[in-house]
């Protein structure tokens, strides 16, 4: 439970309120992790935050996590500086299992923010693409100025075989691309509903929408993923702050399929 | 060159229509082109046309003084721009800007009005397929509201 130092080595503007941090631990030791899990990232003397690993799986020895300024914790993390140290707890949490995407289509289904804890699912494709069909990347955001990671997102439709699709709620005049809601790319994604694995992170209400537009399409509730964000205190399944009725997301989740979470996620309480 | 005709029978909004249905369509349309930044029409001008877009993408957008004019909505190939023509006043709501080049189908307003009045099934028909539009659009519009991306989660 003792948070491990990291050292910030580099960081990134990604948008007008995200930044990327580059981060390897002061005793060498790197941080493996899959896709989809999270670490407890604290900002010493100020406070500690559940964070999804935004960084490539296949590079252990630094740990990246791409933030979003939300709050007080979250505003000294963004402003954390290159030689500035954070504690980290973790890697915590069930992951996207991009495996069980092999053999099949793979939709990564992305709002906002959700795109990070994506990523780490996305580089994991493109690193074995070989195993795996057709791989959808879309991506919704509130302005074009809001696309996160776009010059990567470029680089995935370019280098990795990957179809990507990106929308936005509202755009200035000179954005060419397409406005209006996410659920709205999945019309011209092409896919197997009975053989794809659909990874979807973003607001919950958009998640709710994206499931509803998938399921419709055939894809099978057990092969639809959600990544479900609760205020998460311990990470480890003591505190039960994250409690959705009988999952603590620290621990059963924060991915979890939608056949597992559907009725918890129609009730108003929870 | 395809005819109207199939133009406008191989459209998704006009799927489930009988050839005779599509036939009396045509005598209504004509094909049109937009270049790049052309307008297919501006607020406040007469609603004289549903578009039928074959081709290329059409903005919705809107300006406000002192503001960057915003786009709220696009139109890809497949789909519809235009319902006002269906509603008195008969105004456009919107600016309608071709983003890139665009080609569609351009369904005068008056004569598809007076042939819905003709025949009460190809009206009920026509409404079905823009009701769907309209919910579709509705829904986006309604959850865009909401800001979704606006506050909450942090990574």
């Amino acid at each position: 439970m003792l948070p491990r130092p990291f050292r910030v080595v580099a960081t990134r503007r990604e948008t007008h309120d995200t930044m990327t941090l580059e981060l390897e631990s002061l005793d060498g030791e790197g941080l493996s992790f899959a896709p989809g899990q999270f670490t407890m990232l604290q900002a010493f003397g100020v406070g500690e935050v559940p964070i999804s690993i935004s960084g490539d799986p296949a590079g252990p020895g630094r740990l990246v996590h791409t933030i979003r300024d939300v709050g007080g914790v979250t505003r000294a993390l963004c402003r954390a500086r290159e030689g500035d140290v954070l504690g980290v707890r973790g890697p915590y949490g069930r992951g996207w299992g991009v495996s069980d995407g092999a053999g099949g289509d793979v939709l990564v289904i992305a709002g906002g923010i959700g795109l990070a804890p994506l990523r780490a699912a996305v580089l994991e494709v493109a690193a074995s693409r070989d195993r795996f069909g057709r791989v959808h990347v879309l991506h919704g955001a509130r302005t074009e100025a809001d696309v996160l990671f776009g010059d990567e997102l470029v680089g995935w439709a370019a280098g990795s075989d990957i179809e990507v699709a990106i929308i936005v709620d509202r755009a200035a005049t000179s954005w060419t691309g397409r406005v209006g809601l996410v659920t709205e790319l999945l019309g011209g994604a092409s896919f197997d509903a009975e053989r794809t694995l659909a990874l979807v992170c973003g607001p919950e209400v958009m998640m709710r929408f994206v499931a509803a537009g998938l399921v419709a399409r055939g894809v099978p509730p057990d092969r639809v993923r959600l990544s479900l964000e609760r205020n998460m205190r311990c990470g480890v399944g003591l505190c039960g702050h994250c409690q959705l009725r009988e999952y603590l997301l620290c621990v059963d989740g924060p991915v979890l399929s939608l056949d597992a979470v559907r009725q918890q996620l129609g009730v108003r309480e929870l | 060159m395809r005819s109207l005709q199939d133009l406008l029978a191989e459209h998704p909004f006009f799927a489930g229509l009988d050839e005779s249905t599509v036939s009396m369509l045509v005598g209504c349309s004509v094909n049109v082109h937009y270049r790049a930044g052309e307008y297919l029409f501006h607020e406040g001008e007469p609603a004289d046309r549903l578009f039928v877009v074959r081709r290329g993408r059409v903005a919705l957008d809107v300006h406000a003084p002192g503001q960057p004019e915003m786009v709220v909505d696009t139109v890809d190939e497949g789909g519809v721009v235009g319902w006002s023509w269906l509603v008195p006043p008969y105004r456009w709501f919107f600016d309608a800007r071709a983003v890139q080049e665009v080609s569609a189908v351009a369904v005068d307003a008056t004569c598809l009005r007076a042939k819905c009045d003709e025949d009460p099934a190809l009206g009920y028909a026509l409404m079905q397929r823009v009701a769907g539009v309209m919910y579709h659009r509705l829904q986006s519009a309604r959850v865009r509201l909401l800001d979704l991306y606006g506050a909450g989660r942090a990574g």
